[in-house]
């Protein structure tokens, strides 16, 4: 009633009218379709006598007319007839046998008692006119997967024959992954066809439907051979041809820069995951932490266990273990950060080359602790089923769900970081200690607290970038010290002191990175990206958002 | 440098007295020199094999390959510990010095390899026609000696000017030379930068015609390395004492005042950092022919700040020192990898963090201190609460340049 009322202009009173009109129009529906529906039983069972005679040509001709039916029981009799379980007897009876291995009355369905009944051969003259029955039959299955399959089937085979079932069914589709299926293997067999106009209506039919799988054939088409001649002898069709490859080929480039950004922003985020916790502990605190890529790894450690836990105690909730690893995670790595900065880091303050040895020699014990507790192999992190898979964005392009997580994951550190700093009381204090210590602690704030738990959210924030490394790539005992010097670069890139410069360089980052692999290969393109961030260093020693004004040091 | 002794700066008297002759940095170097260069070697090869004053040939590789890393110790005590700049891309420059050497020693093998190709085997596994433009030259030994100088000086040359120039100082400096040691791993581990990528160069046969097995050769290599490692102590101790070392020094405890004085920090800079590149280099060269390999994991970003602790434990500021944690740190590593090979790492863990935390002048500066009666301990314990009281992560954002002083506590003003 409520689309009624949106979508009728002509008010209650001809609503009424259509609604009264209703029974008429049924009744006269069944009217017409009942003699359709009798002549298809007969068609059927008529097809069907041909299946008992002997001769093989009878039994093709069988098929081939049981293939022209309507009747949906006669795709079903075709593969049984595939799968071996059609007998038919010396009296012409047709059975077909079910899995409990009781005959059946093809025609009726009724059971059947067959004594003499033999199992009909399929030899391969049979056969090889069964599996296109079948497929063009299947391709007015209600099933759109089993249409798609049929499609793809039918194409494969590239069958001229095919093609009075593939226009037919392109006229009844709806759903639009088979329709453009059926658009693309239609257009495959009217290339081949020796009218042009029908090859040039192909290429415009591919042109339409933007179909990249058919590219292959339409360079073969314009391709020039050794003896001047082209593939496709008609100028017009060739130049048709011609434009649309070179239509598909923008697209291609377009489709491949879509995936390249969006590849480049779930690397980025990894960038910025990692080295989040780094703009922390280097950005506000100036400790420069080489011990930071251990957060990660400890992290990603702590996912570990948490998995582990699950699946020993809670395995009917395992698929949920990740939500359990993040606070597992956040709080283990704030702990060990709280320790390090109370037993270590706190008498290096403003010793900041000293700090580095340190903290190096820090991650180095931290690494052979885990390799002496879990052993110095990876350890398998596997992703909850909800992450498994991905969708595909466009032909060839998939975004798997992990990716796509790790995303809006890092959307959800950066603004929990955001939070921590800008709205909480810590935060407060945090930015006060960093911008002027001694008037800090003029006003009573502890500085000593402020920075042990400044480092250890700086840890914490790593080690949950942990978590999200585990879902994508390895998880070993080394994890950290393959991030830890992006990690510094990002830092220092988006100019010490500033999140919202850290963010903006892993991005900037990470998109180059995906930008420049396939044209310089994945190593030349890293190397590249750090030539690039030294060379930008160079010009901007501040980073890209150097801090202004009086917080400036002064060299 | 020890924040516990504000106002006495061990290294820096020792870089004063260096200008006097003989100062006791220079004996420790000498009687170095003399061991590793004429006693180990002549021992080697002189007594039989049987003879209580025999060394055996696995000990004389041992201790070359320790004087090769002495000198790297020095060149890089010379950066840091005189200039001020800690950098951690020392590994690469004495990689391409290795790299050098590999590459004539790879050429030297002639038609003996594997494969009997003039070509290196490598190339031929990678099915390589022809030498690249940049092997060639390299069958010659003065060539290839010269560009293991020269290669790690131009590079350094070349990234120390940028960087200088721009003002890239402390540890921004040093994590950006981190980036291009990991950036050079990553090109030498491609096979396709012709050197040999993941396996790098070895498998070699002779130097100069001498076969690399023979004990004499080895102990010729010995006795030069130990005179490399003389002559660099010597090049380094007149470039401290010389007027360019009192700036450079200068520069290191605050750069700021000597640049208001008129001093152009760059030049004494990129003069310094090119020096130690190219002594790194040297290292590299006299490494390789006595190790037999040379692959893209010594640029591992590790080694470099691997090289750092060594200079650390045997005290930054004194060249001595630098010898002396070079030989300690990788004797131990030599030994704890064989003997207990899972505590290496938590040694030399704990090695940084102690060294750093407990005798930031090193073993040097820890020594001098019990001769004079104080000891380390009290001074630690006694330092602790200057540190607490003087630092914050603010001092260290207002001084870059303070890390080679001689204390956190007295100099710097709050901005």
């Amino acid at each position: 009633m409520m689309n009624a009322r949106i979508f009728s202009p002509l008010g209650r009173w001809s609503r009424m009218r259509v609604a009264s009109l209703l029974p008429v129009v049924m009744l006269g529906m069944l009217l017409l379709a009942a003699p359709a529906r009798a002549e298809g039983e007969n068609d059927y069972a008529s097809a069907l006598k041909g299946i008992a005679n002997p001769s093989t040509d009878a039994v093709v001709q069988a098929i081939t007319a049981l293939g022209a039916t309507e009747d949906p029981r006669a795709l079903k009799f075709l593969q049984s007839l595939d799968g071996g379980d059609v007998a038919v007897d010396a009296a012409g009876g047709v059975f077909v046998r079910d899995r409990g291995g009781a005959l059946h009355d093809a025609a009726t369905g009724a059971l059947a008692n067959a004594p003499d009944a033999h199992p009909l051969i399929v030899d391969n003259s049979i056969r090889r006119i069964l599996a296109p029955t079948v497929s063009r039959l299947q391709l007015r299955s209600p099933d759109p997967t089993v249409r798609l399959a049929a499609v793809e089937d039918v194409a494969g085979r590239a069958s001229s024959d095919d093609a009075p079932a593939l226009r037919d069914a392109l006229a009844q589709e709806k759903v639009a992954s088979v329709h453009k299926a059926l658009v693309s293997a239609l257009a495959e067999l009217d290339l081949a066809s020796d009218d042009p106009k029908q090859r040039m209506a192909a290429i415009a039919a591919i042109d339409a439907e933007g179909s990249e799988r058919l590219r292959p054939k339409l360079e073969t088409l314009i391709a020039k051979h050794d003896d001047g001649t082209f593939g496709e002898p008609d100028a017009n069709v060739r130049a048709a041809a011609e434009k649309v490859v070179k239509g598909l080929q923008r697209k291609q480039v377009v489709f491949d820069t879509t995936a390249d950004v969006l590849y480049g922003l779930s690397m980025g985020s990894i960038l910025l995951l990692s080295s989040l916790g780094l703009a922390i502990t280097f950005g506000l605190m100036r400790v420069i932490n080489m011990a930071h890529g251990e957060m990660l790894m400890l992290g990603a450690y702590a996912t570990y266990v948490t998995q582990q836990f699950f699946h020993a105690h809670l395995p009917e909730h395992e698929s949920w273990y990740l939500l359990a690893a993040v606070p597992v995670a956040l709080i283990t790595t704030m702990a060990v950060g709280a320790l390090l900065e109370r037993t270590v880091i706190r008498f290096l303050y403003g010793r900041p080359l000293e700090t580095l040895l340190a903290t190096y020699g820090l991650s180095l014990l931290l690494i052979q602790i885990v390799r002496t507790i879990f052993g110095a192999q990876n350890v398998a992190v596997g992703n909850p089923p909800l992450l498994s898979g991905g969708f595909e964005i466009f032909e060839g392009v998939v975004v798997p769900y992990n990716r796509i997580a790790v995303i809006l994951f890092t959307i959800v550190v950066v603004t929990f970081v955001g939070y921590v700093l800008r709205g909480t009381s810590l935060g407060l204090r945090v930015r006060a200690v960093t911008q002027n210590r001694p008037m800090a602690a003029c006003m009573g704030i502890r500085t000593e607290w402020v920075d042990m738990w400044t480092f250890a959210l700086g840890s914490g924030v790593g080690g949950l970038g942990g978590v999200a490394i585990s879902q994508l790539g390895n998880v070993g005992p080394d994890l950290g010290q393959s991030y830890i010097v992006d990690s510094f670069l990002v830092v220092v890139l988006g100019g010490v002191g500033k999140l919202v410069g850290s963010v903006v360089a892993a991005f900037g980052l990470g998109i180059l990175n995906k930008l420049l692999e396939p044209l310089a290969g994945a190593v030349l393109g890293k190397i590249i990206v750090l030539m690039t961030v030294i060379l930008v260093i160079q010009k901007r020693p501040q980073g890209l958002f150097a801090p202004k004004g009086r917080t400036v040091e002064s060299a | 440098m020890s924040p516990a002794k504000p106002t006495k700066a061990v290294p820096t008297l020792a870089g004063f007295a260096a200008a006097r002759p003989l100062h006791w940095n220079s004996w420790v170097a000498g009687v170095v020199c003399l061991v590793v260069g004429v006693i180990i070697p002549v021992l080697n090869v002189g007594p039989s094999p049987r003879s209580a004053f025999h060394i055996s040939d696995f000990f004389v590789t041992l201790v070359g390959k320790l004087t090769c890393y002495g000198i790297v110790a020095v060149a890089m005590d010379l950066v840091w510990g005189y200039a001020g700049v800690l950098s951690l891309c020392h590994a690469v420059f004495f990689a391409l010095g290795g790299y050098a050497m590999g590459m004539y020693l790879m050429r030297a093998i002639g038609t003996e390899g594997n494969y009997r190709s003039l070509l290196p085997d490598f190339m031929v596994f990678l099915d390589w026609k022809e030498l690249p433009w940049y092997w060639e030259g390299f069958n010659r030994f003065g060539f290839a000696m010269a560009m293991a100088l020269i290669v790690p000086g131009v590079v350094a040359f070349i990234f120390g000017f940028f960087a200088f120039r721009s003002r890239i100082g402390g540890v921004y400096f040093s994590i950006v030379t981190q980036a291009l040691t990991y950036a050079a791993m990553l090109l030498f581990f491609r096979n396709a930068t012709g050197f040999g990528g993941n396996n790098g160069l070895t498998d070699f046969k002779r130097i100069l015609g001498y076969p690399l097995r023979e004990p004499s050769t080895r102990a010729a290599l010995c006795a030069i390395t130990g005179l490399a490692l003389g002559l660099t102590y010597a090049l380094c101790r007149y470039i401290i004492g010389s007027r360019a070392g009192r700036v450079m020094t200068a520069m290191r405890d605050a750069e700021a005042k000597v640049r208001f004085s008129g001093y152009d920090p760059v030049a004494y800079k990129l003069f310094a950092w090119t020096v130690s590149a190219m002594l790194c280099g040297l290292a590299g060269a006299l490494y390789v022919p006595q190790v037999g390999i040379i692959n893209p994991s010594e640029m591992q970003p590790s080694s470099s700040v691997e090289i750092a602790i060594w200079v650390a434990v045997g005290g930054r500021g004194t060249l001595a020192g630098a010898i002396l944690g070079a030989f300690l740190v990788n004797g131990a590593k030599s030994w704890l990898t064989v003997a207990f090979p899972t505590a290496w790492l938590y040694f030399l863990g704990v090695l940084f963090v102690v060294v750093t935390l407990v005798v930031p002048g090193g073993i040097v500066e820890s020594f001098s201190g019990l001769l004079k009666g104080g000891g380390f301990l009290t001074k630690y314990f006694g330092g602790l609460g200057v540190k607490r009281a003087a630092a914050g992560p603010e001092t260290a954002a207002a001084a870059p340049v303070s890390t080679g002083g001689p204390g956190v506590g007295e100099e710097q003003e709050q901005p």
